[in-house]
């Protein structure tokens, strides 16, 4: 078995002496796995890819790349390239001659070096503009260049922090099915950041999310998306409801409206407030008079907004209990609308829901 | 009270036609031109009128008293630029400013480095550093400078405590390198400052990700990028350098004749004003060409 890409133990990282920016972060990345760091803007995820890179030392801890370990190596002597947020492509040179800059640097051949980057052009479309200086190329375009001088290079790892955050919605989607389908090809392990959490979704296979310097949750997406193990990674990821609960026993508790509810059993005890955590599209409206499936939940409540988006119907709903809750109900043909201000049965699987801690 | 408007400009509501539109556009350059006015009056009048009057000059005649007799044109005093005496000036001085430049490169380039990377508020401090020389009178900074290089100056007397000879260095060529050196280092850190605060070191980050060291991220990088604060710097250096005369007259010595002592001795002492003008204006065609090859080379880099 191949060793893992990237071993993270204990890495702390501290700026001045109050300032912590990294608080000891333990994180395996498999080799050939797309790998995200998710987290708001200051929560480390940057300072993690940098001290990977060799921008920045860790205060403490080690960083191993396939068993190595890094220590103070500089940015130059890791087999590892970064695709920076703003694509510091070098101004002074063209496309062509900035793909080829980490190969000359590694004193490649020179015919080897250009049938290299012709050929990683050719893989990023933009062999015509090889001659182009940086500045003459549109957003997505740089942003290609900027991958493809670092994939010339054949890293071992490739860092990307944010590498879609300055292009629009529709090439920033396009690009995402397109920089999983490379890192599909090339099979080079992908450490990549990000803030934005449909990215992290849609594009990683394991997703480690991060907040205040603390890696919080480390898992698949779906395991990140359906089983939050904190309310922070339940409220960053997605739309959810968070209820807060006093359990009842070891599968049900008490709304603060004092309804008892069903919830999945997982050894809290009796008498312990806990957080649900719900996802919207776990919710629906039902009929009072309607009969609900069994086993299910069922608290009354009051429309108090509804929002079209075309594709799904958003209610906010209030059931008593101090903050309302949204619900989610997809577009179908005949689906039955609520107006505001009319009553309705919320209902969901107790199954549906996760208990987070507070 | 309201103040009358600057133009007595048609005011209207009607709806815009392209003649409105463009009347707006002209009145509003015609602005901007008086708003310039002043300094270019002061410029025609004390900076274009003596220069061409310095032209019809150089082509005068000069009689046997000294005086300057304002017909006969003839191209004599730039005939004289091509003998071997003014040459000799001429190439000792052209010497003495490209060493100059390139000193003061040398020295303000890691400094003006060191300023830009520091925080901003220890830069501001360093770039203060640099103008503090400026607050008092460029002549008795000058004459500091005899003091310290004169024989009985301290460099001199540390040669001696130390058992060595006695350093002179006061009217020297090395004495004028100094001195200008001294002179001009903040018209090449200044620009250098300029030009690297601007540098985006993310791109050095860049090159440091993709293989480069330090030394090789600085010149593929870095050097090019700044590029334009090293001609700005250069030009501002060299050109003063070439002409300079306060630091050359104090501290150099009689058996050096620069070219800007050897053009003041032209209009006063030799009262030779043709000779002087053909040689104003020579100097200045030369550092004219300088300028344009230096703008030229540095475009180049980048």
């Amino acid at each position: 078995m191949t060793k893992p890409a990237v071993e993270l133990a204990g890495v702390t990282k501290r700026f001045g002496d109050d300032v912590v920016a990294v608080k000891g972060v333990d994180l395996t990345v498999n080799d050939g796995e797309f790998f995200s760091l998710l987290g708001p803007s200051g929560c480390g995820k940057t300072t993690t890819l940098r001290m990977i890179a060799g921008f920045e030392f860790p205060t403490e801890g080690s960083v191993r790349v396939h068993g190595a370990e890094m220590g103070l190596k500089p940015p130059n002597q890791r087999p590892i390239n970064t695709v920076f947020q703003s694509y510091a492509l070098f101004p002074h040179m063209t496309v062509a001659e900035n793909v080829a800059f980490g190969l000359h640097m590694k004193k490649v051949e020179k015919s080897d070096v250009q049938r290299r980057v012709s050929r990683v052009l050719d893989q990023v479309q933009l062999s015509k503009r090889a001659d182009a200086r940086p500045s003459q190329l549109s957003g997505g375009m740089q942003q290609r260049v900027a991958l493809a001088r670092a994939l010339v290079n054949e890293p071992e790892v490739l860092l990307l922090d944010e590498p879609l955050g300055a292009l629009d919605l529709k090439l920033r989607q396009a690009m995402q099915v397109e920089l999983k389908d490379l890192q599909g090809r090339v099979g080079i392990t992908f450490i990549y950041v990000t803030h934005d959490q449909q990215e992290a979704l849609t594009m990683s296979d394991r997703i480690g999310v991060m907040n205040e310097g603390s890696l919080l949750q480390v898992g698949r997406s779906e395991e990140i998306y359906e089983r939050p193990t904190s309310r922070f990674v339940a409220d960053f990821i997605g739309d959810i409801n968070l209820i807060d609960v006093t359990m009842n026993g070891s599968n049900s508790a008490r709304l603060s409206s004092g309804i008892e509810i069903g919830v999945p059993g997982g050894g809290e005890q009796a008498g312990n407030q806990v957080t649900l955590a719900l996802r919207p599209e776990r919710l629906a409206l039902y009929d009072l008079d309607e009969a609900i499936p069994a086993g299910h939940n069922r608290v009354k409540a009051r429309v108090t907004r509804r929002l079209y988006y075309g594709d799904v119907y958003f209610y906010d709903v209030d059931a008593g209990i101090g903050t309302e809750i949204e619900v989610k109900e997809e577009n179908r043909p005949g689906v039955e609308l609520y107006d505001v201000g009319e009553e309705a049965y919320l209902v969901w699987n107790p199954e549906a829901a996760n208990v987070v801690l507070s | 009270m309201t103040a009358p408007p600057l133009a007595a400009e048609p005011e209207t509501t009607a709806p815009i036609t392209p003649e409105l539109e463009r009347a707006a556009i002209k009145a509003e350059s015609r602005r901007g031109f008086l708003i310039s006015l002043p300094a270019f009056i002061y410029l025609a009048l004390l900076f274009v009128v003596p220069l061409l009057l310095v032209f019809v000059y150089s082509f005068a005649t000069r009689d046997a008293t000294g005086l300057t007799v304002l017909d006969d044109w003839n191209l004599e005093s730039y005939k004289r630029l091509f003998t071997e005496i003014v040459l000799e000036i001429f190439v000792r001085s052209l010497l003495l400013a490209v060493v100059t430049t390139a000193i003061c490169l040398l020295f303000s380039y890691p400094f003006a480095y060191y300023i830009a990377t520091r925080s901003p508020g220890l830069r501001n401090i360093l770039l203060i550093f640099v103008m503090i020389p400026f607050w008092s009178n460029f002549l008795v900074r000058t004459y500091a400078w005899r003091v310290i290089l004169g024989s009985e100056g301290p460099i001199s007397q540390i040669s001696l405590a130390l058992g060595g000879e006695p350093i002179r260095l006061l009217f020297t060529n090395t004495a004028v390198l100094i001195g200008l050196v001294y002179g001009f280092l903040p018209f090449m850190v200044l620009p250098l400052y300029a030009a690297l605060e601007r540098m985006d070191w993310r791109l050095v980050e860049a090159a440091r990700d993709l293989y480069a060291d330090g030394w090789t991220s600085f010149r593929k990088v870095t050097l090019p990028l700044s590029m334009p604060g090293v001609v700005a710097g250069s030009i501002l250096v060299f050109i003063p350098s070439l002409g300079a005369y306060v630091t050359p007259a104090i501290l150099g010595g009689a058996k050096t004749t620069l070219l800007g002592d050897y053009i003041v001795s032209q209009f006063l002492a030799a009262r030779n004003w043709p000779f002087g003008s053909a040689l104003s204006f020579a100097v200045m065609f030369v550092m004219l060409l300088a300028t344009i090859f230096y703008f030229r080379a540095g475009a180049k880099t980048l």
